[in-house]
């Protein structure tokens, strides 16, 4: 029976009808493809009118199959599947063919896209004869969220879910919650104190009764898919019963072996062997650093062992594997600061008075390793002038080529504490100021009108070789001033680097693990930028705060919040629906020879001993077609994408290559002529 | 081993030093060093201010010169390294430029395939492809209480000559802590000794090598070891004047790193060219080894 | 990179720049951050920094530009080339300039040219430089009385052995003569 398509061509306003000629398409597809009963174009497609333009054509014109050639299927293939239902066709006759992205936006000459269209078009509708009506399947949503990473994102995110009755398994790689923002004195622009706004999220999140905690954690292994993933984590023995331990301070307090924090304190402070990174930390539970341990080190020691009240120390703990079983997943990774010593003309490392923004943050911290004051390396000189610089790491191609967003506005407000505290001179050397959020260029017109000094260049040379006698003994800030056009050098006591944001330095690992994909930075890549911004490409995995992109607190506590929202209404929506584009196996024909079992990367395929067949669990199939490809014996077949809708979509593509339509019928010849 | 060599016009006389010392330490080395046959000047900065076609293919004959079995060659002037390097690199870069740059070649009968031969730089030679191992094994002399300030210059070590760091490189400073010597951390060791900026615009050259110079004065560095011909011309043969300039006085020994090398070889120095720096560099290397050999016997 | 369609929004002499200096298309990168002008270790002779003389390219300003006595401060340290975070190829444009400077003779004030000059000759009769050559004829030429202030100099090198009195001279030197006519015969930059 011949099937009748109806094929509508979108301009997509200028979009591709800037470079292609919709017309003149659709008209042609009319004309000469075969079955196509009726060829469209029109103005947005997506728009209401548009899909009732299917919708009316289905039930008048009795269409049995539909293509819609527009922008991407990750777009709007939902939106005209509906308008298929709606109109009384099953939706999975319906094919897309993206002549936007793959033909508009990519070429510049007019004749030669059109002629593209035309080709991309005709394989739709040569495809979409040989498609078959599917029934989607549904499964519940497990209620209960993993989400990786305790800093302010994460935390956000974990409380609003918690706060809204779910389940939430906060995983923390380090000793404690509380990420980045633990280690900031005050935050811009409102100088309000870091610790005193987060803490009480840190606890609260401590106690929820719907959060479990897992902290010095990490994630391992993620299996399933939305509604339904399985996930390994790693807890790390901290060598510290959390159930006996009542974090009395005991152990820390006798432990006799200091070290230096290059985590917490960013080096510039000690912490003991068997410590608790701040005071504040969430859980008070300390953990035992085997790395630096006595006991570890010749089995001599045990002070803690023998001195705590509740016998929690246990030297013989290991990791441990923890299965979790959860619908969704925040991403919530953040991210760490560029070395700094790789740009050695900073002399970070070498010079012993250039400090990086995190060192500084914690010197101006008054629970942090000075108490507050601010020094120089030796501990007790007051810097009386300081350089800032910016862009250390960011906008620069050899290292990130993104603006880290956050170190102009850092930058003010280390100006404000310096003068405050110090009544120093501060010297910002910027490119340029970014201070585009609420509040943060009033907070410039601030530091402006306080007296820090702006000189506009991006600084060559941090160097103690001193060319005159007022640079002796100081760090010289060599640099274009380029409002003035001049080379100037600037003697200061301290100089600062800002050092950019990065993503962690496992996010692709992680990214790989939870199968999103990466930016070329090594952010996490969201579906959509604008419109889709804490969804990734994988449905039930969300991204949120820096390891999205860098980004500040205002923005990262945003994200956190959205990305919960996200996971609140697949909860409360409680089913989720699963594509019927899954592969099966011909179990008569299937010769047992295992190979389909092991390449499936979503381990969906089974292994039945006693009849030596494999086959499919549809529910974690996500119709790859791995296996399809690879079976010896060709006895698997992929829904949606079979090889007869191929090779007629090849043939319809080749269209100016093959024989005219009428002396073709593609149901008895798979080959592509050569003409 | 064994590398096509090329000199360079300063070798062969200004900077005589470098050859002699270079063949000398190469000898005991067991490294073959085949002096590319009729070489021509490699133009330094000056045809590329008037020509590049010209600058490219007067470096290529070089190049082209060079005989089929060997693959790789060595030239221990910067300019001429950089030259030999960047041009290699251009040509197989540039598709345009390669055609070009062969056709000129052309009139000369000669042809050169882009990357056929690797333009290796004696520093890399000795630091990496010698190594540890050996100049240790070979060291007669260690250079123990010497103070020595590596000057690496400013071209070879940038990015289009790949060396090391560009900023801050430690190949040189590696290879003299291995041979013994206390080598003196500096902040300048990569910045320009102004180049020929010393005949255009002396007040300009004569402010850079200043800055060099108080920086080995304050590092309290016995002498400074070069390994480009103009950089030792600058700092040595203009350090008077420099003196006379800013009513200094500097006196500071300024000797070609395969000189000192060749020492810790126990080559006699007088192989080595020592005696043609103006700025005497033996009694300093003779007391601080006297003093050395003193502490042993004491 | 740059495309066709932004090409043509590019001022004339940027065109030129980029089209003649190799790796130029980066220009259209700069951001004007001056990390150039504030290592260059003559930048404070500059009339004008580097990133001014970018800034100059794109307001199509050639007169001024090579005029200017910038690219004559250059010596090919490459310190800025390194440090450019755009990975512009300004040791090569700083060349670029300098060439087309000479070619319009609009190189005054400076005696680079004549020192370049000088020594191409040389190279081009000898097939060697040769530094008391060089330094005889340049200074003769172009500064005699700095020929009493080096006279010390020379005479201390002279003793060291480190002065040749004749040149050197390759066996083919028709042969490079060949090829350097036939270049400068091609013409041109990449």
């Amino acid at each position: 029976m011949a099937e009748k398509v109806g094929v509508y061509v979108c301009h997509c306003g200028s979009n591709i009808a800037g470079k292609v000629d919709v017309e003149q398409v659709a008209k042609w597809t009319g004309q000469h493809v075969k079955d196509v009963t009726v060829a469209r174009d029109y103005k947005f497609m997506c728009s209401d009118l548009g899909q009732k333009l299917i919708e009316d054509d289905i039930k008048k014109e009795g269409l049995t199959r539909v293509v819609v050639a527009a922008c991407s299927p990750h777009l709007h293939e939902k939106t005209f599947r509906r308008a298929c239902s709606n109109g009384g066709l099953n939706p999975y006759l319906l094919e897309m063919t993206n002549i936007r992205e793959h033909c508009s936006w990519v070429h510049s000459d007019r004749a030669a896209a059109t002629e593209k269209a035309k080709s991309l078009v005709s394989a739709a509708a040569e495809r979409v004869k040989w498609q078959q009506p599917l029934e989607p399947t549904y499964v519940d949503v497990n209620p209960a969220t993993l989400v990786l990473g305790g800093g302010i994102a994460g935390l956000q995110a974990t409380l609003e879910l918690a706060d809204a009755g779910h389940k939430v398994y906060l995983v923390e790689r380090q000793p404690s919650i509380g990420g980045h923002m633990a280690q900031f004195d005050k935050t811009f622009p409102t100088l309000d104190c870091s610790a005193c706004i987060l803490t009480p999220k840190m606890s609260e999140a401590g106690q929820h009764e719907n959060v479990t905690l897992l902290t010095y954690s990490e994630l391992e292994e993620v299996t399933g898919s939305v509604g339904n993933f399985k996930v390994k984590v790693r807890q790390k023995a901290r060598k510290v019963d959390y159930d006996k331990c009542t974090g009395c301070g005991v152990c820390v307090e006798k432990c006799p072996r200091k070290v230096l924090d290059s985590e917490f304190e960013a080096g510039m402070g000690t912490r003991k062997a068997i410590y608790v990174p701040f005071p504040q930390a969430v859980p008070r539970t300390p953990v035992l650093d085997t790395e630096s341990c006595i006991w570890f080190e010749r089995q001599r020691c045990g002070a803690c062992r023998k001195l705590c009240p509740t016998d929690a120390i246990d030297f013989d703990q290991e990791d441990e594997l923890l299965d979790l079983n959860v619908g969704n997943i925040i991403l919530a990774t953040g991210w760490k600061m560029f070395d700094c010593d790789q740009i050695p003309q900073y002399g970070y490392g070498r010079l012993a008075n250039v400090f990086t923004s995190l060192e500084l943050e914690r010197m101006c911290n008054a629970a942090g390793p000075t108490a507050g004051k601010i020094v120089l390396r030796d501990g007790k000189t007051v810097p009386k002038r300081v350089a800032i610089i910016h862009c250390v790491g960011s906008r620069d191609i050899r290292h990130n080529a993104h603006c880290s967003a956050v170190c102009c506005m850092a930058s003010l407000k280390f100006g404000h504490l310096l003068m405050e505290k110090l009544d120093a001179e501060v010297y910002s050397f910027y490119i340029d100021i970014r201070t585009n959020q609420k509040g943060y260029e009033e907070f410039y017109q601030r530091l402006l009108e306080e007296g820090m000094h702006f000189v506009r260049g991006k600084v060559s040379e941090v160097t103690d070789a001193a060319r005159l006698p007022e640079e002796e003994g100081k760090l010289i800030v060599q640099c274009e001033d380029t409002l003035l056009g001049r080379q100037q050098r600037f003697p200061v006591d301290m100089a600062v680097l800002m050092g950019g944001m990065e993503p962690q330095t496992d996010a692709r690992d992680v990214g790989l693990t939870c199968g999103i994909s990466c930016s070329m930075a090594g952010f996490f890549t969201e579906r959509h930028p604008k419109l889709d911004p804490v969804a990734t490409m994988t449905d039930g995995i969300f991204v949120a705060g820096a390891c999205q992109g860098a980004k500040d607190i205002p923005a990262s506590v945003a994200q956190g919040a959205a990305a919960a929202a996200r996971v609140q209404s697949m909860i409360t929506r409680g089913k989720v629906m699963i594509e019927p584009i899954v592969a099966t196996i011909d179990e008569e024909n299937c010769s047992g020879c295992r190979i389909c079992n092991n390449l499936c990367p979503f381990n969906a395929i089974d292994y039945d001993e006693t009849r030596a067949v494999s086959h499919v669990i549809t529910a974690l199939c996500k119709g790859c077609g791995t296996c399809v490809s690879a079976c010896p014996a060709q006895v698997i077949t992929g829904a949606h994408f079979n090889n007869q809708q191929i090779f007629a979509e090849i043939e319809g593509v080749l269209w100016d290559a093959m024989q005219p339509t009428e002396a073709t019928d593609a149901s008895d010849t798979a080959e592509v002529s050569a003409s | 081993m064994k590398y096509a060599y090329y000199p360079g016009c300063s070798l062969e006389s200004g900077s005589a030093a470098y050859d002699l010392s270079v063949r000398a330490v190469a000898e005991v080395l067991n490294i073959e060093l085949e002096e590319i046959d009729d070489w021509n000047c490699c133009g330094a900065t000056e045809y590329f201010t008037q020509d590049e076609l010209v600058a490219t293919s007067v470096i290529a004959r070089n190049l082209a010169l060079i005989r089929p079995d060997l693959r790789d060659v060595v030239a221990p002037c910067a300019a001429c390294f950089l030259n030999l390097k960047k041009t290699d690199a251009l040509m197989q870069d540039d598709p345009a430029m390669n055609a070009k740059i062969n056709s000129a070649l052309g009139a000369g009968g000669l042809h050169y395939d882009a990357g056929r031969v690797r333009v290796c730089h004696l520093l890399e030679l000795l630091h990496t492809e010698v190594g540890e191992a050996t100049l240790k094994e070979k060291m007669v002399q260690p250079l123990t209480g010497l103070r020595v300030a590596p000057y690496y210059g400013c071209q070879v070590v940038r990015p289009l000559g790949g060396l090391d760091n560009p900023e801050y490189p430690m190949k040189m400073d590696e290879m003299f802590k291995w041979l013994g010597a206390d080598v003196v951390d500096y902040p300048v060791k990569a910045h320009c000794c102004g180049g020929h900026m010393t005949q255009i615009s002396e007040d300009a050259a004569f402010e850079l090598i200043r800055r060099l110079l108080q920086s080995a004065v304050d590092s309290k560095a016995d002498l400074l070891l070069c390994m480009c011909p103009m950089c030792q011309l600058n700092l040595d043969a203009y350090q008077g004047r420099v003196n006379n300039f800013f009513n200094k006085d500097f006196q500071v020994p300024i000797i070609f790193f395969t000189q000192l090398l060749g020492v810790a070889l126990g080559i006699d120095m007088q192989k080595l060219g020592f005696g043609k720096e103006i700025v005497g560099a033996e009694p300093i290397i003779q007391s601080r080894l006297a003093e050395q050999a003193a502490k042993a016997n004491a | 990179m740059i495309t066709e369609t932004t090409e043509g929004h590019r001022s004339a002499f940027m065109r030129e720049v980029m089209a003649e200096t190799p790796g130029g298309e980066q220009l259209v990168h700069c951001l004007q951050c001056g990390s150039c002008g504030g290592s260059c270790p003559n930048g404070a002779d500059m009339e004008f920094t580097p990133r001014a003389i970018f800034s100059m390219i794109a307001a199509n300003r050639r007169h001024e530009v090579l005029a200017s006595n910038t690219m004559w401060c250059c010596v090919s340290c490459y310190l800025c080339t390194t440090r450019c975070p755009q990975e512009i190829p300004i040791t090569e444009i700083m060349y670029m300039l300098k060439r087309t400077s000479i070619a319009e003779g609009m190189a005054t004030g400076t005696d680079a040219p004549a020192l370049a000059r000088t020594f191409t000759d040389l190279v081009e009769k000898h097939g060697r430089s040769f530094e008391f050559g060089l330094a005889s004829r340049y200074y003769f030429f172009n500064k005699p009385m700095s020929l009493f202030k080096m006279g010390g100099m020379g005479f201390s090198m002279f003793t060291r052995g480190r002065i040749q009195l004749l040149p050197n001279k390759i066996r083919q030197v028709d042969q490079l003569q060949a090829i350097i006519n036939k270049a400068k015969e091609i013409g041109g930059a990449s």
